[in-house]
């Protein structure tokens, strides 16, 4: 056993204020993370349960209603209350450190933005209590999701909670964006942050542009369902098409603020462990501005199977596909930073290198996705859901994982451990192919998503089985991941100010770091500040 | 004697107002463009029924407020401050007796697609100003309490945004009753 380190942060304790009234960025991240961690385990449970109730045609695990149910609350869960959370958690906790900044801009703000977004999460999940979840799917298309078709709660849960956790989402993104653009220490230019940075920057524009026209969505369907509007009722005259525009212009969005943070993660990760600096600076900052531009011009790519018309959809499927570009330029950008490298290969290099792996065949589906004639002919398939997940899970996921085995040193004063690490990375990396792989199949013979059984004779059984045996390895992981942070959390190795010998300035303070961060404010002459201290002789020229 | 303005890029409240005001400013997008979308089958009510000479009074007394408000923020003014409140609350009483009339000939968010758009867009541009005339009084109240505490930025920021909510009224005014004239 090791000498005791104090979790979180060091701050006296008469002037703790406790967890329900804490302002400080770094307590508000870790709050954050906890939020994402408590909802990424309750939608796995339910991706669970979904598994078992598909993994044998003609099950009777759960009745149709239930399934319905689980499927919509599991991706609002994973995408609003899981995965979101988790990266403006990250962010929270590490974008003052890395730009050399005591807290965020607004700190009462940035407490407000957790607990809008906590109890939009917990409003959703209170329509369980309250007669039935929404069970409309994620995006909820009307008419479905009008009163005459939905009479239940469920989906006026689910209209609350969304709006309540995308403004708490929206007032963080603000906090973010004016904390990087204007609290940035001294030599520390924009051009000089870490990517992650950057990445976190061009997310907190696209949520700013994205969730309004969710939340303007959001409102009409309730005015529809709660004042008899007419906003998505074809009987009434209006266009039910409409929803699927507005929720699209937030939804692919959406993709990208859930995947560039990611991006940033690997970003900072690569580097260290490959000893070099990244290769292309500008090139993955420059293309994720790209990538944010485009992502608002591709949202009718979801409605291809809609009729919207061939000149619409040729327009889009182009605007899908130029994405490719920009996501490829970043791809080279991480293997031209392994090349020639000295790499270390720790778990949280582990996670990254996957992500690219996993990512490269997310984003190559998605490509054929673009195809018009292909998206008709798999839309609402599995092959639909295989696409998102290895983009969001075999992506994003495997991103946070890198970040988390990156940064848990410096939030904690503690290394996870290593050996319970890799056990984590590979039943992770098996479980996750063995769950996503055969739903290319799946999808491409014909099985539809959302469909709570199917019968023996389609043949779909064999690989569906194979899905849910992955699922079943895939919870092994998280559950040993849990148990990774649990142990380390008490006894894991004492890590130290800079346990991976690494370049940017959140290491150049004490783990977990201090109140205000820095005892003097740094000052910073190249991109990453922290080699050139440690190394004055090697110091980057920018 | 003026002050240094803070400036929008440099000052953190301002900046942030700016943002939110940015975000905002979509969500209005999107209303509208539904409102846009759905003109064509509500624009024989909206001829039949909408006021637009008295409505353009209102209207007059938000716009003007925009007047008051810079007034109030220049010279750190409460008198001004308290004008611009008059100003806007006279908006939403006209607001609130077009409603009452519109609501009396059976016309609200559920009997048409037109009421249902009109009352959307109407009624969450007068949630921002009764949002407005509320983040104006408390700034009023702080004002006469402990002049010193406020902070100047703190006028600027308020005015931002009340200039935001008349500016959205511009565009709603001229999509939604001036369009009645096309």
């Amino acid at each position: 056993m090791t000498a005791a380190v104090p979790l979180w942060v060091r701050r006296p304790a008469a002037e703790r204020v406790g967890w329900l009234r804490t302002v400080d960025h770094k307590e508000i991240g870790v709050l954050y993370i906890g939020m994402g961690i408590a909802f990424f385990a309750l939608g796995g449970l339910e991706a669970l349960l979904l598994r078992a109730q598909l993994a044998t045609p003609e099950e009777q695990l759960v009745d149709p209603e239930t399934f319905n149910q689980a499927f919509t609350v599991h991706g609002v869960t994973m995408i609003l209350l899981a995965v979101v959370p988790l990266l403006v958690g990250f962010a929270n906790y590490m974008v003052p450190l890395m730009i050399g900044a005591p807290d965020v801009a607004f700190p009462r703000l940035n407490a407000l933005s957790f607990w809008l977004s906590l109890v939009g999460g917990i409003v959703l999940y209170f329509s369980f209590l309250a007669g039935g979840a929404p069970d409309t799917g994620w995006f909820s298309y009307a008419p479905l999701s009008e009163r005459a078709f939905a009479p239940g709660t469920g989906v006026d849960y689910y209209i609350l909670g969304l709006a309540v956790n995308g403004a708490g989402t929206i007032i963080g993104a603000i906090n973010l964006a004016v904390t990087i653009l204007l609290m940035r220490c001294p030599g520390m230019a924009i051009s000089r942050v870490p990517l992650f940075v950057w990445m976190t920057l061009i997310t907190s524009v696209l949520i700013l542009g994205a969730y309004p026209a969710l939340t303007a969505a959001l409102v009409m369907l309730l005015v529809d369902r709660q004042l008899g509007g007419h906003f998505f009722d074809p009987a009434g005259g209006g266009q039910a098409v409409l929803w699927q525009h507005l929720f699209w212009f937030f939804g692919h969005p959406e993709v990208y603020i859930m995947v560039l943070p990611a991006m940033g993660m690997i970003s900072e990760v690569i580097p260290v462990f490959s000893r070099k600096p990244i290769f292309g600076y500008s090139f993955v900052a420059g293309s994720s501005v790209a990538i944010a531009f485009l992502s608002f011009a591709v949202w009718a790519h979801h409605m291809f199977a809609v009729g919207l018309g061939d000149t619409e959809n040729a327009i889009f499927s182009v605007t899908s596909m130029l994405i490719a570009i920009p996501t490829g330029v970043k791809i080279f950008n991480w293997i031209a930073t392994m090349i020639g490298g000295r790499l270390r290969m720790t778990s949280a290099m582990l996670f990254a290198v996957g992500f690219i792996a996993m990512f490269v065949i997310g984003g190559l589906s998605g490509v054929s996705l673009a195809v018009v004639p292909i998206d008709q002919a798999v839309t609402d398939s599995y092959y639909v859901v295989a696409h998102l997940h290895y983009v969001l899970f075999g992506g994003t996921m495997l991103g946070i994982f890198a970040g988390a085995y990156y940064w848990f040193p410096k939030m904690t004063g503690r290394l996870l451990s290593e050996r319970l690490g890799r056990w984590h990375f590979w039943l992770t990396f098996a479980g996750f192919n063995l769950t996503f792989l055969p739903q290319h199949w799946l999808g491409a013979v014909g099985m539809p998503r959302r469909v709570f059984t199917y019968a023996a004779s389609t043949g779909w059984g064999p690989l569906n089985l194979v899905s849910t045996i992955g699922a079943a390895i895939l919870a092994v992981a998280m559950v040993v991941f849990f148990v990774n942070l649990a142990r380390s959390l008490r006894s894991g190795e004492i890590a130290g100010d800079d346990p991976w010998d690494a370049f940017t300035l959140e290491w150049a303070t004490t783990s977990p770091p201090p109140p205000e961060n820095f005892t003097t404010t740094p000052a910073v002459t190249g991109r990453r500040p922290l080699w050139d201290r440690k190394h004055p002789e090697l110091r980057d020229a920018r | 004697m003026i002050a240094v303005r803070p400036a929008l890029t440099t000052h953190r409240t301002l900046l942030g107002v700016g943002i939110f005001i940015a975000s905002e400013s979509i969500f209005f997008l999107a209303i509208v463009l539904a409102y846009v979308a759905y003109r064509d089958a509500g624009l024989a009510t909206a001829k039949a029924t909408l006021d637009i000479g008295r409505t353009a009074i209102f209207s007059v007394a938000l716009f003007g407020s925009s007047a008051t408000m810079a007034l109030a923020a220049r010279a750190e003014s409460g008198r001004w401050l308290a004008a611009t409140i008059v100003l806007g609350a006279i908006f939403l009483l006209g607001q609130g007796s077009e409603y009452a009339r519109l609501l009396g000939e059976g016309i609200g968010p559920g009997s048409a697609l037109f009421g249902t758009t009109f009352f959307t867009l109407t009624g969450l541009h007068g949630l921002h100003v009764l949002a407005g005339l509320v983040t104006l009084a408390a700034l009023l109240a702080a004002n006469r309490r402990r002049r010193r505490a406020v902070h100047p930025v703190a006028w600027e920021a308020v005015g931002m945004y009340w200039h935001f909510v008349d500016a959205v009224w511009v565009v709603v005014f001229s999509v939604v009753y001036v369009g009645t004239l096309l």
